[in-house]
């Protein structure tokens, strides 16, 4: 029996997901066409977003759907980029966080490396959170030179929260365009994209429980980011491509249903995972939990371990059924120590010790017993493992 | 058993872990990340220039049945392989960086991290045999398949490493029945290509890798009287017995090829000179190891082959320990042998042990 405590880097498909995708697989026609076929479909993709914008609390017509996360978070940041740039040249610096997830960190690095953009990277606090303040300072300092600030909303290895609202208020005062990675958010906490002030911002279903592949870009009605695809002009010329309604609709069906039982699953969580990591740092002294003292998500713990590697941890765990994270590999499979962590100011091998934890909707008090019985046994065994940089 | 089978992407360790798994052990599957690419976008980056091997070995685990992992030992690999390479270089010498990656990766750090795990042994590819004598003692042997033969690379193996390694191909007569028997058995890679190269040196040139490492020091190549006869940028990357790229411009007087004879890292000179003056009677070291039991009495001398590349021919020697230092006298010449290379000792088809040779002796001179 499997135990599933990996629900950040994807949660298990909703049954409102699996039916909307089911019943809108059956219904044949390209949105696009005229016809009454066509229109259909179009129905279809135009429930989704109405169930989309509710779900982020922002206009209709600021759904922009794409193919995930990823995709939508390329896209504003280079599309704002873009336009912020040749609107103004002299806007070519991108202020962002060292917490940032690959997917909008590396637009942002391939835009320094390709394009002539600079990057401005604000600093952690040890437990994870934005240095707010010095980012608030250095954007009045050098809001001319500013073409986009980006912000992840909660980190996806910690859990910690941003209060990116805080700074796109300050942006928008400045004419400042700023986008926030909410992918890690949406569905966990509330939040609304009109109250943010933020020019767009990156969703994605597949952590809502809805099929891998479908995402959205909240883009405010004001924005005019260049498009990364060109083609027949979908969605707002942002997205050219055949829309995908079947998706959509699970993606607007899971999300809806996230955003109900969003309280009571949150109070939950809470309650297993503060179990959980008050089991963990009881038998294990050499655990820390990095995300001390910081806002955080209800479902995320995150521990380092002293004295040992986290792929010896994830591969004994995983033998007994459990499956948790480390942060992010490499294409080759390769567990790389997490940028966040020696952000926060960790070292190399105390970045290389940590476990994400992350529950859901369908975590048991069953599966965090399990978890606690194992994790104790399972680090001494790394422990007589060692790091794998040892001389031996 | 549990069996830690070490997949490289290839078809050899694939096959390995098939019939570690047909054998009835409990296999599971790990993919070894050993070497760091800079430049990526990425902080703290590594392991990330073998994502196709490390896909076929996933392909290969996945068909198999088997769990499968990536664990990285870029940084052992770096200090202990990759380093070591460069250093001995820079001395003048020879290294063998797949037998360091044996002796200190593979069967070291992924070994004591297997057995600390839980598991009993690491299966790899290999073409050699583990026997055991008539009183339980192991032993390392040739494989049957003798072209493909890799007991030469293992010959760094002691007993408690042998008493922890699997070699699955060892009784197959030819690499054409592993390739027959890994499309049998559905796996993707049955006809991937050998790699012959040194791992970390893709495009297979040494001289030039090693140019990123090693700042150029021009220096000059002499004939054996001391004459200059020609320049270089490094003595770094030139090898005993190497006969092309010393770009000298005039024919020696008797119109022979020319051999690098010796390299003096202090002088940054290379001394060349005709094929007969690499003909090597006696080779010495000390750094050695016995493969499983050790000889009686090591300060006697006793009979044996050597061989001292990983597909070179043998010759038959006598070789005694004195004062910690091994002594051998091959009873054929070798021709080019440079310090750094390791002189694995055979008798039969067993593996005695190895010693990486520090210093040779022609018939006229010693080299060091």
């Amino acid at each position: 029996m499997s135990v599933f405590l990996d629900h950040a880097a994807t949660t298990p498909l909703r049954p409102e997901a699996m039916v909307a995708l089911e019943k809108a697989l059956g219904v044949l026609g390209n949105p696009s066409s005229v016809h009454s076929d066509g229109q259909r479909t179009r129905a279809i993709l135009e429930d989704a977003r109405d169930q989309i914008s509710k779900a982020a609390d922002c206009n209709r017509s600021e759904v922009i759907f794409t193919s995930g996360g990823t995709e939508s978070n390329n896209e504003a940041i280079k599309g704002l980029y873009w336009e912020a740039n040749n609107k103004d040249p002299q806007r070519n610096l991108i202020i962002t966080s060292a917490a940032e997830h690959h997917a909008a960190l590396d637009p942002a690095l391939w835009l320094a490396a390709e394009q002539g953009a600079e990057i401005h990277y604000v600093d952690l606090e040890a437990n994870g959170m934005v240095k707010l303040g010095e980012l608030e300072e250095f954007i009045m300092l050098n809001s001319s030179r500013i073409a986009l600030i980006s912000l992840i909303w909660v980190n996806n290895e910690t859990g910690v929260i941003t209060d990116v609202p805080r700074i796109a208020k300050l942006a928008k005062e400045l004419g400042i365009a700023i986008h926030s990675d909410a992918v890690a958010a949406f569905g966990n906490i509330p939040l609304s994209f009109k109250d943010s002030n933020l020019t767009s911002m990156a969703i994605s279903g597949h952590k809502v429980g809805s099929p891998i592949g479908v995402g959205a870009l909240i883009v405010s009605r004001g924005a005019k980011p260049a498009s990364l695809l060109h083609g027949g002009g979908q969605e707002r010329g942002l997205r050219s491509g055949t829309m995908n309604y079947p998706l959509a609709a699970a993606f607007a069906a899971a999300a809806a249903a996230a955003q109900l039982d969003m309280a009571l699953r949150a109070q939950r969580l809470v309650g297993l995972r503060d179990h959980l990591e008050r089991e963990i740092l009881k038998a294990i002294p050499n655990a820390l939990r990095t995300a001390f003292g910081a806002e955080r998500v209800p479902h995320n713990a995150h521990l380092i371990f002293d004295g040992v590697q986290s792929d010896s941890l994830l591969f004994l765990l995983d033998q007994r059924g459990i499956s948790v994270s480390a942060g992010s590999a490499c294409q080759a499979g390769v567990l790389a120590p997490s940028h966040v962590l020696l952000a926060m100011g960790y070292s190399e091998t105390q970045a290389g010790a940590c476990l994400r934890i992350t529950l859901g909707r369908t975590t048991t008090q069953s599966d965090v017993d399990v978890f606690i019985d194992a994790i104790v046994p399972s680090f001494e065994q790394s422990l007589l493992a060692g790091l794998s940089s040892r001389a031996i | 058993m549990r069996i830690l089978a070490a997949m490289s992407g290839g078809v050899d360790s694939a096959v390995a872990a098939a019939r570690a798994v047909e054998a009835g052990h409990e296999v599971v599957g790990v993919h070894l990340a050993l070497s760091r690419m800079p430049g990526t976008l990425r902080t703290g980056s590594r392991g990330c220039c073998t994502i196709e091997d490390s896909m076929d070995a996933q392909r290969a685990a996945n068909t198999l049945g088997i769990p499968y992992y990536v664990w990285d030992f870029s940084e052992r690999f770096k200090i202990d392989v990759v380093d070591d390479f460069v250093a001995e270089y820079k001395a003048g010498r020879t290294p063998n960086p797949c037998m360091r990656c044996n002796e200190r990766i593979k069967f070291a750090a992924l070994l004591e991290k297997g057995l600390a795990l839980g598991f009993d042994a690491v299966a790899t590819g290999h073409y050699a045999s583990i026997k055991e004598d008539s009183d339980g003692n192991l032993e390392l042997h040739r494989s049957l398949a003798m072209a493909k033969d890799q007991s030469y690379v293992l010959g760094v193996l002691n007993k408690d490493q042998l008493k922890h390694s699997y070699f699955p191909l060892g009784a197959t007569a030819s690499k054409d029945l592993i390739r027959k028997e890994a499309a049998d058995r559905g796996l993707s890679v049955a006809q991937k290509p050998d790699s012959y190269d040194i791992c970390f040196i893709p495009e297979g040139d040494t001289r030039d890798w090693l140019k990123e490492f090693v700042p150029s020091e021009p220096g000059t190549i002499l004939d054996q009287d001391g004459n200059q006869i020609g320049e270089h940028d490094s003595h770094v990357g030139f090898t005993i017995g190497q006969r092309k790229g010393l770009n000298l411009g005039r024919p020696a007087k008797d119109g022979k090829p020319r051999y690098v004879l010796e390299i003096r890292p202090v002088t940054k000179e290379i001394i060349v000179g005709p094929e007969e003056a690499l003909q090597i009677s006696e080779l010495y070291g000390t750094r050695l190891s016995w493969c499983g039991k050790p000889q009686l009495d090591p300060s006697v001398f006793f009979d044996c082959e050597v061989q001292v590349r990983a597909h070179g021919d043998t010759v038959p020697a006598q070789a005694a320990v004195i004062d910690g230092e091994m002594i051998i006298h091959l009873l054929e010449p070798f021709y080019g042998v440079a310090p750094g290379q390791t002189a694995v000792l055979y008798v039969g088809t067993r593996v005695l042990g190895q010693v990486t040779i520090d210093r040779t002796k022609s018939k006229a001179s010693v080299s060091a």
